[in-house]
């Protein structure tokens, strides 16, 4: 059996599992402390699933813990910035297009040395190893606990990184290190900022990755824990203790394919129906989609694969207008217990609409007992058109699929929407981030550009496929489960010689139980 | 005009549309002239009109693979390095430097090389758009040899080159933008201020930060930007735009033909669209297609944008499902004459249809 704990900035949700089963689940504030928060909701679903902490095989956590430390600009520590690739990359250093703040809390310790590789592996410059030495003391002096190494095509060629990474060690054994390559991808600035802000949470990931470590042995489960990331694959700790901004993002993808579980389905759009938007989404082979362009995070660019999702103003919330022809994107928000109709408020919303259809009975009906049938009607057909429209944006073919309800504002949508095979609403569809991260499996991926010269394409993509399959069975697949579930293709423009850049993903199933 | 950082960013997004797919994302291009900017120096952006007829012009370029160039950033001194070659090759100092491209990236690099070394950069360029290869130029189609070239790298290397014509020019220089390390910098295409004004497709700079400036606006206002930017096309010497398609990508194939990124785009239309439109893609957006008619090809300009933001979609960007809408707009006549479209017509790109301006398709 399984446990999924959520660590979301307001609530811890966990969910207990046997198999695709579901045997209990809860919620509970998030404390600051995040420790006693996850102690609490364990010992609840273990008590309601009547189950003893030794029958747990293993334990997934996902949390929004990191990225909302960098957003909020908390407890992260300064950073030593230091990128390889004189005499190029001078043009634009380290810490450029961040946004000031940040780049003050993190101390704008920046640093350039001769080193990088070309994208076929060719050094820019021989690694200016006593630049690096230099650099390693007045790191010391500076009095810096935390260094991200950026190296130029480290994703083609990590050598450098991991030689200045020993240099470092050598004056500086006790601190952190983040390699540009086990973060990100081709793509210098974005993978660079990946591996600052990541630098600047070595403490805050240690202390979480603790107090994981503390929640479980309180309780006495002995089970090996994990931690989910962006792309809905597992870390284990000591990884997600080096690598922490590998979490970013892992809520909406921990949500959408525990949605997808619940519902029984692998390829479907999921609709997250909140107080104020609705979030849209397609999951291919159990994953989400995921966006093609730069994601912001704190105001800083990166470029990890987030879910590709659609957010449409349509919530419990959504402010009704024009005789129910228009709906929202306004929404009445947290302040719908005082200030929607049925509430005793004065502000028509979607709320209030179901209740006057009869479809819910939420709060005083008699209250929207005066609203007119026709605009009932109107409104309800307005929600169902906004959901209809959503769900077909996000769709990538015009076959209907099947769209799974999720969230509290799942009770708008009482009919069926034409793009639309079915439509299913899960049970527990609530705690539906903690299944995710139940449910996660273990991936391997890699990302490079490979000369096609001398050997034949196929020849390549067969190489690149074993070699992501190899990085999945290393962080932990069963064997016998991991499968391709991702091959990406782009011929590099403007550049003869048959280069190409190949992006290949595998997964396959954790190898406990 | 002394460019401003609202401008730049303006003209990052123009870039971007004019680049109809190509030229690179202009980003890294934007960062480069804001540090320029930051460190207090000036970007003064000339109108072709104020250039003396005897003054020299050498433009300055980036060449390669913009997939390179966002890993391996420049030092910044490469195109200035080409620059300073090719002046000490013809014994003569420069007066200003000029984009040879104004899609995508190549905006940018000329800014960099006039900041750095107090140059003006003249409002004109010699593709209007972005085109894959160096003799695409309306200066060579008006007689201006592309040599001699300079071409540098980050680490000093550089070399001139002397060929015999245009083509062949461009085909040594991509050779050894190669062994630099698939990115290049260089200045060609040396002229004359009576050069510029007769053979350069003038004010696309100011053009590109226009139509930045129109988006970005029409989006803070809550208009619709396509038909804000449709509205303001007319004012200026691209007069004709159109939006010819909407609806949702279904297709995107790619594959590598002699080292370019040939591909094409299926796009399902959304109503009042129906059909599907098809876009040949050789790094830029050549031509497209609906249920086999042409409904725009090159070099009037092809434009994919994201149908909610209204940001213009590179072809390396380009994915399965995002919702887009096409742009076609007329190109000056300057580039639509016989002997253009000998240069960069629908034939040197082995498309079979002839060129239609885009006025003169229902």
């Amino acid at each position: 059996m399984r446990i999924g704990i959520d660590v979301g900035g307001t609530n811890t949700d966990a969910a207990l599992m046997d198999g695709p089963n579901v045997l209990a689940a809860c919620k509970s504030p998030t404390t600051s402390d995040v420790g006693s928060g996850i102690v609490t909701v364990m010992k609840t679903v273990l008590a309601m699933g009547r189950v003893p902490a030794s029958e747990i095989s293993a334990v997934m956590i996902g949390t929004t813990h990191f990225t909302n430390a960098v957003v909020e600009r908390r407890r992260l520590l300064a950073v030593a910035a230091i990128r390889l690739g004189l005499p190029a990359t001078k043009a634009l250093p380290p810490l450029t297009d961040w946004p000031k703040d940040l780049a003050d809390t993190l101390g704008r310790h920046t640093f350039m040395v001769r080193g990088g590789h070309e994208f076929d592996g060719r050094k820019i410059a021989p690694l200016d190893e006593k630049e690096l030495v230099r650099i390693a003391k007045d790191v010391r002096a500076r009095g810096l606990r935390s260094a991200s190494v950026t190296s130029v095509f480290s994703p083609v060629t990590p050598d450098m990184e991991l030689r200045a990474a020993e240099i470092l060690r050598e004056e500086n054994p006790d601190i952190a290190i983040s390699l540009s390559h086990e973060i990100g991808r081709v793509g210098f600035l974005e993978r660079e900022n990946a591996s600052i802000m990541n630098a600047s949470l070595a403490d805050l990931s240690r202390k979480v990755v603790s107090s994981f470590r503390n929640a479980l042995k309180e309780l006495s489960i002995e089970a090996p824990f994990y931690i989910s990331q962006n792309d809905g694959t597992l870390m284990v700790p000591d990884y997600v203790e080096r690598y922490p901004v590998l979490t970013f993002a892992s809520g909406p993808t921990n949500s959408m394919r525990g949605a997808a579980m619940l519902a029984g389905e692998k390829d479907a759009m999921v609709i997250d129906i909140g107080g104020t938007t609705s979030d849209v989404g397609m999951l291919m082979h159990g994953f989400p989609r995921e966006s093609a362009v730069a994601v912001d995070i704190g105001g800083v660019r990166t470029n990890f694969r987030m879910p590709d999702v659609l957010a449409v103003g349509l919530g419990g919330g959504s402010i009704v207008r024009d005789d129910g022809a228009r709906i929202g994107p306004d929404s009445v928000g947290y302040e719908i217990t005082s200030r929607a109709l049925v509430f005793g408020g004065d502000t028509l919303t979607t709320t209030d609409i179901v209740v006057a259809a009869g479809l819910e009975d939420i709060g005083d009906r008699s209250r929207v007992a005066h609203i007119p049938a026709k605009t009932i009607e109107t409104a309800l057909n307005t929600i169902h058109r906004i959901a209809d429209g959503a769900v077909d944006r996000m769709k990538t073919s015009a076959e209907p699929l099947p769209v799974i309800l999720a969230g509290g504002g799942s009770i708008l949508i009482s009919r069926d929407l034409p793009s639309a095979s079915k439509l299913i609403r899960p049970e527990n569809a609530s705690v539906a981030n903690a299944i995710g991260a139940a449910i996660a499996q273990v991936g391997g991926e890699i990302d490079r550009i490979f000369s096609l010269e001398g050997t034949s394409r196929d020849a390549v993509l067969d190489g690149a496929k074993a070699e992501a399959s190899e990085r999945a069975l290393a962080a932990g697949a069963k064997p016998g489960t991991v499968k391709i579930i991702d091959i990406e293709e782009v011929p590099l423009a403007y550049l003869p010689g048959s280069a190409t850049r190949i992006r290949v993903k595998a997964v396959g199933d954790l190898a406990v139980e | 005009m002394k460019l401003n950082s609202e401008q730049l960013c303006d003209l990052a997004v123009g870039a971007a549309f004019l680049g109809t797919g190509g030229g690179g994302n202009p980003y890294v291009g934007r960062l480069m002239v804001q540090q320029c900017l930051d460190e207090g120096l000036t970007v003064e952006i000339i109108d072709p009109k104020e250039l003396k007829d005897d003054a020299l012009v050498i433009p300055t370029a980036m060449m390669g693979a913009p997939t390179v160039l966002v890993e391996k950033i420049p030092s910044g001194d490469e195109a200035i390095s080409s620059l300073r070659r090719l002046e000490r090759h013809l014994g003569r100092t420069a007066h200003a430097t000029m984009p040879i491209e104004i899609g995508g990236i190549n905006s940018t690099i000329p800014l960099v090389v006039g900041a750095r070394m107090g140059l003006p950069i003249v409002d004109a360029d010699g593709m209007g758009r972005a085109f894959p290869f160096l003799e695409m130029e309306t200066f060579g189609v008006y007689g201006i040899s592309g040599s001699p070239l300079a071409i540098s790298d980050e680490y000093g290397d550089g070399a001139i080159i002397n060929a015999v014509d245009n083509r062949q020019m461009e085909w040594l220089a991509r050779a050894i933008a190669i062994r630099m390390g698939g990115s290049a910098y260089i200045a060609e295409y040396a002229m004359s201020g009576a050069d510029v004004k007769r053979t350069a497709v003038p004010n696309t700079m100011t053009l590109a930060i226009r139509i930045g400036a129109v988006l970005r606006k029409a989006r803070a206002e809550h208009r619709n930007a396509f038909d804000a930017l449709l509205g303001f096309l007319p004012s200026t010497l691209y007069r004709y735009g159109k939006l010819i398609f909407s609806g949702k990508m279904i297709d995107v194939h790619r594959e590598t033909k002699n080292g370019f990124s040939i591909g094409r785009a299926r796009i399902e239309g959304l109503a009042p669209f129906s059909s599907v439109m098809e876009i040949e893609i050789q790094n830029e957006n050549l031509v497209a297609r609906v249920d086999g008619k042409v409904r725009a090809i090159v070099p009037d300009l092809i434009c994919i944008m994201n149908t909610e933001t209204a940001e213009p979609i590179t072809s390396e960007e380009l994915r399965y499902g995002q919702r887009v809408t096409v742009l076609a707009v007329s190109v000056p006549e300057i580039m639509r004459s016989p002997e253009a479209l000998d240069v960069f017509g629908p034939a040197c790109f082995g498309l079979k249809e002839p060129f239609t301006p885009i006025e003169e398709i229902a």
